[in-house]
């Protein structure tokens, strides 16, 4: 890339940033996903920084390939996998990484269960990852401080390593829990100082919500009704209260259990359909809801297990 | 005695660039990768030691050379050769081979003669440091 004899003097940004497909990775970005306004600042603000960076090192001004490791903190549901892929392909079109792929492990892919075991098993998901992104979900199950004789501690040396001599080869993204991934950082001051970028996901807003199940279900084939609507209005605003919320992942299961009960009304009435009955959910469809009775019975008394 | 089998023995030796970029090519190709070394060049040598398993599913050649540097440092003096394996058959077959990694004395293969029953004579090959 900057090995051509003679180096330009000057860049134009803004056509870098067209050519090089960045503004078309964010305009993707801003599209699918709903909400996620921090989110998507912080990871324009990343772009611009490569870019400058990328621009720097053509006009030889710096040699240095950046720290880009990052974390992503945030409640389950919150985009945390679909935007790592984003900007897997973001690093790509900027040319931090050679293929852009991205490799999603968690604890279970890296650690052994017996001594000896784990360094293998690191390493052959690090060589899948070469060239590309390795996504670690819910990192701080790597390290467990109860239990000292753990092969975790194992896997976070190997990473270490590899995250600080193979810079120029991949990058890693720890997602999980923004305060588990605090203790998992204080625990771990190594991270701490090899992770340049800490994005937070928020949660969504109930309006954001209620966008996210409209485009859920666009995808299938289905549509509300005006009953429908306001019952799932009302549903994610009981369904926020309760416990296990897992924002959109939430209500892409309540959408699954309604088509579930749609298909069954629509069959148990018998007789001819036609394609509007085929794809409108209706009121009847969500309100059978356990949330409205106020969650599952063992949910009342003790944490429920499945949402 | 330089030791002449697969592809590319009659070139100079690859540099690790060049390796990287036959990696590169097998890898676009889905073939599976691995590491073999001895100690023992005869061409009748066909079991060569492996150096872990063969590399699957790998997306870029720098996990190769990561395992290729790990065998260089752990047999410096020891022959190691790169294999590619292609899968489209329903068994792996050997696409390329060649050598990546010669000990710096190479040992001198020569040939015997036997005598064999009437006047006919066997040959063998024996290689000597």
């Amino acid at each position: 890339m900057t090995d051509t004899p003679e180096a330009p003097q000057r860049i134009d940004l803004g056509a870098e940033y067209e050519s090089s497909g960045v503004a078309e990775v964010l305009r993707e970005l801003d599209e699918e996903l709903i909400g996620l306004a921090p989110v998507k600042q912080r990871i324009r603000e990343t772009a611009a920084l490569l870019l400058v960076d990328r621009a720097r090192r053509a006009l030889g001004l710096s040699q240095e390939t950046p720290t880009l490791h990052m974390s992503f903190t945030g409640n389950p549901g919150t985009g945390k996998t679909t935007v790592a892929r984003k900007m897997a392909g973001l690093l790509y079109r900027l040319g931090y990484v050679r293929k852009g792929h991205l490799v999603s492990v968690t604890r279970d892919d890296l650690v052994g269960q017996y001594i000896g075991h784990t360094a293998p098993k690191t390493k052959e998901v690090l060589k899948k990852a070469m060239g590309g992104v390795l996504f670690i979900d819910e990192a701080y199950y790597l390290y467990k401080p109860d239990n000292e004789r753990d092969y975790g501690q194992e896997a976070i040396e190997i990473l270490l390593q590899v995250m600080e001599n193979n810079r120029d080869d991949l990058v890693v993204i720890m997602a999980g829990y923004a305060d588990r991934m605090d203790r998992f950082f204080s625990a771990n001051p190594g991270f701490r100082s090899r992770i340049a970028h800490h994005i937070e996901f928020p949660d969504y807003s109930e309006e954001e919500l209620g966008r996210i199940a409209g485009t859920m279900l666009g995808d299938q084939g289905y549509r509300l009704d005006e009953g429908g609507r306001a019952a799932l209005e009302e549903y994610i605003d009981l369904r926020r209260t309760q416990p296990h919320f897992a924002n959109a992942r939430s209500i892409r299961n309540a959408l699954d259990r309604a088509r579930l009960r749609q298909a069954n009304r629509l069959f148990e009435a018998g007789g001819v359909v036609d394609a509007d009955a085929l794809s409108t959910i209706s009121e009847a469809d969500i309100r059978p809801s356990r949330v409205f009775r106020g969650g599952l019975d063992a949910d009342r008394a003790a944490p429920e297990a499945a949402e | 005695m330089r030791i002449t089998q697969g592809c590319f023995s009659f070139l100079p030796d690859l540099s690790d660039e060049q390796i990287t970029a036959q990696v590169e090519y097998m890898l676009s190709r889905d073939w599976a990768v691995s590491l073999e070394y001895t100690d023992d060049p005869h061409p009748r040598n066909i079991y060569w030691e492996m150096w872990g398993h063969p590399m699957f599913d790998l997306r870029d050649a720098k996990g190769v050379m990561m395992e290729f540097e790990d065998c260089r440092k752990a047999h410096p003096d020891a022959y190691i050769r790169m294999q590619a394996f292609d899968d489209t058959r329903g068994f792996e077959t050997v696409m390329m081979s060649f050598i990546v990694n010669r000990p710096a004395e190479e040992p001198r293969l020569t040939m015997q003669r036997t005598d064999y029953e009437g006047r006919s004579q066997k040959y063998g090959w024996t290689a000597r440091a």
